[in-house]
């Protein structure tokens, strides 16, 4: 592997991890966040019958984690591109 | 058509279509039978995923774990879908890019050591095992609904089939078969579903129908059942927690990152053909999951209203308010049959009282209304199978739901011995026994290993150490607290060496282990447990199933702590590490797949 491949493949890393963080950050507060930690804060308020910490723990987390997921493989997909990574 | 036959009818014809596909996609090869030949399509392979995923205690216990836990039950829901998130963005790409037959052989490669090969097998084994045994509770459940025959009976007669199932098929044919699996089970979960939303709120989709009012009174249906429950002593369904808000934290941890280290579930993203399909195929795994994941809430929720409206028929403490003994429905008499449905008329007023007598306060209440502790019991594994016959449902739905019970048992209890079958053959037999084994003889070692693995789940299965969810979630901590510490570092932490990853896997599975066993019993034996299975002795309130999370906590820390004081990882593991962690030439695990 050329020194110039390193570099890159370590810039592409760093982009990596960083997409990461921030994916990592929302699949935190939807699910722990929301769900749990402040179920009972937000059970205030509600979405029509659901009160919405319970609605976050029982169906909000979950499309939020498709929506991540997708996202982050979009995301990662042009990564790939723009760091000449990809395969074939 | 009566619903014996009908039922008969409608399993049969599922039965049928897997041993078809079984037969017509047989493994030829290791690679077919280890990974399908490393090219299947990221869609088909996410339909396979979910399939594999959704196993009995999803299906048939997940529902019920949710009707009597109301929110507290939510560390299920977010556990066993927050998990594809882990495994989608930290280990998904990079361990196909790695590109080999089992999650033991990275761990061996990766951390240059047999040893460490040898301890994930064991990690592997011990937690496919835990989860086999609720795969086989469930077959027998649904089993013994569906020929109306006892627990045992039913259990032999899943065991036949898992038998013939998994050890013809290998990867590829289980592969395609669970496609038609997850078929089967989505539309037997969701049409009943369907059916009960608009019958109790006018709502085709549960998901909403949930948070829908009642069409008979125009309350809310949480609503509702909040105000059913505490006015019979139970808490509030919709802030009941689980434990306490720790303990829920960890145990949705626990989940979370033992879903992402089960090895069954890895192993399927060894089977496409690239790294951006992996990324993909883990998105599409997640939508085909939680069309089944979002559906249960509802499920439980309904299923527990149908139930107390049946047995509460007028208000409570009026003596004509419970529903009489000699007019309880159909359904009912069939359940009680199974032994699984319980009445004892402890008052002898012919009536069922149905309440929370655990209850110190409501207990004075029901007392003066002549009531003598709660008349009925209902096991949770129930829910499911019977919410179309509580809910009047016609019997076709009825036998869809038994056919879709199977598909999700034996579907997963597939994947489940495919993943022990391969550490024996593959990572055992030719990785350290054998090592100049022949491909047939790979083939056939791996055949027999899954046989003998079938009957030991089986025996395990006749003697359940917990119920089906309980059972799979201490697999869970086992995966948490060995297998995903050992991944995630030998991927993101290129400096853990092999002395770090050993030490760390045995603290991690030691530490669950041991809490696991003092509380519940060594193995599960009852009488064994020495510190008593008592909320009171929990380390802050954690129970034993979450406390997989905690396991890995000490995993990582023991790993970077022996790192520190042993010799670092050798420049060629760091350059594996490197290139595993870039898509770029990656290769099919099997030479000339694509």
């Amino acid at each position: 592997m050329s020194e110039e491949t390193r570099l890159d493949n370590y810039a592409y890393w760093r982009a990596n991890l960083r997409l990461l963080t921030i994916c990592l950050t929302i699949w935190f507060i939807v699910s722990y966040g929301f769900g749990i930690l402040l179920a009972d804060v937000l059970n205030q308020f509600r979405i029509g019958g659901y009160p919405l910490g319970f609605w976050f723990a029982q169906q909000g987390s979950i499309y939020a984690f498709i929506i991540l997921t997708f996202c982050y493989a979009w995301k990662m997909n042009r990564l790939d591109r723009q760091h000449d990574v990809h395969e074939e | 058509m009566d619903l014996q036959t009908l039922t008969y009818i409608v399993v049969g014809a599922t039965f049928a279509l897997y041993i078809g596909i079984a037969i017509w996609a047989r493994a030829q090869s290791t690679g077919d039978f280890y990974v399908a030949g490393g090219n299947v399509n990221p869609i088909a392979n996410a339909m396979a995923t979910a399939a594999d995923w959704m196993s009995a205690a999803s299906f048939i216990s997940m529902a019920g774990l949710i009707a009597f836990n109301g929110y507290g039950a939510s560390v299920f829901l977010m556990g066993w879908t927050g998990g594809y998130v882990l495994l989608a963005m930290l280990l998904a790409p990079y361990l196909r890019k790695f590109g080999k037959y089992t999650v033991p052989e990275f761990i061996g490669e990766r951390y240059y050591s047999d040893t460490a090969r040898v301890i994930a097998v064991i990690c592997l084994i011990l937690a496919s095992i835990t989860y086999v045994i609720g795969q086989m509770k469930g077959i027998g459940v649904a089993f013994s609904r569906f020929l109306e025959t006892d627990y045992d009976t039913g259990l032999y007669v899943g065991m036949a089939i898992v038998f013939f199932y998994a050890v013809l098929g290998g990867m590829k044919g289980i592969t395609y078969t669970q496609i038609a699996q997850y078929v089967v089970l989505i539309t037997a979960y969701t049409v009943p579903a369907i059916f009960i939303s608009l019958h109790l709120t006018g709502n085709p989709l549960p998901q909403l129908g949930l948070g829908d009012r009642l069409l008979s009174d125009g309350t809310y249906v949480l609503d509702k059942l909040d105000q059913l429950l505490v006015d019979l002593g139970f808490n509030r369904y919709t802030t009941q927690v689980m434990g306490n808000d720790l303990n829920m934290f960890v145990y949705t941890l626990t989940l979370m990152i033992g879903t992402a280290g089960l090895p069954h579930v890895i192993m399927r993203f060894f089977t496409v053909r690239t790294v951006r399909d992996a990324r993909l195929s883990a998105g599409w795994a997640l939508v085909f999951i939680a069309l089944l994941y979002t559906v249960a809430p509802a499920v439980g929720g309904m299923a527990r209203l149908n139930l107390m409206d049946t047995i509460q028929t007028g208000p409570v403490g009026s003596p004509e308010g419970n529903l009489p003994y000699e007019q309880r429905p159909e359904w009912f008499k069939k359940w009680e049959t199974t032994g699984l449905l319980k009445f004892e008329d402890k008052n002898g007023d012919g009536r069922i009282q149905y309440y929370n007598d655990k209850n110190p306060e409501f207990a004075k209440q029901a007392e003066q209304w002549g009531w003598k502790g709660s008349e009925l019991k209902v096991d949770r594994d129930i829910m499911v199978l019977a919410n179309p016959e509580i809910a009047g449902l016609p019997n076709w739905v009825i036998a869809l739901v038994v056919a879709g019970g199977l598909a999700a048992a034996l579907s997963t209890a597939a994947g489940l011995l495919l993943a022990i079958a391969s550490a024996i053959s593959h990572d055992i037999l030719k990785g350290l026994v054998v090592r100049d084994m022949s491909e047939r003889a790979e083939l056939r070692a791996s055949r027999i290993a899954m046989a003998l693995t079938v009957l030991l789940a089986g025996y395990l299965g006749l003697n359940p150490p917990d119920f089906a969810a309980g059972t799979v979630a201490i697999a869970f901590g086992l995966a948490a607290a060995s297998l995903f510490p050992a991944l995630i570092m030998g991927i993101f932490f290129k400096h853990i060496n092999r002395e770090g990853a050993i030490w760390g896997m045995i603290a991690g599975m030691g530490v669950t282990l041991l809490y696991v066993f003092q509380h519940k019993g060594i193995m599960f034996i009852p009488g064994t447990a020495f510190l008593g299975d008592m909320p009171a002795n929990w380390f802050f309130g954690i129970s034993p199933n979450a406390f997989g999370a905690v396991g890995a906590l000490v995993n990582f820390i023991v790993a970077f702590l022996v790192t520190k004081f042993t010799s670092p990882t050798p420049v060629h593991i760091q350059d594996l590490v490197d290139d595993i962690r870039v898509p770029k030439g990656s290769k099919s695990v099997v030479q000339g797949a694509h």
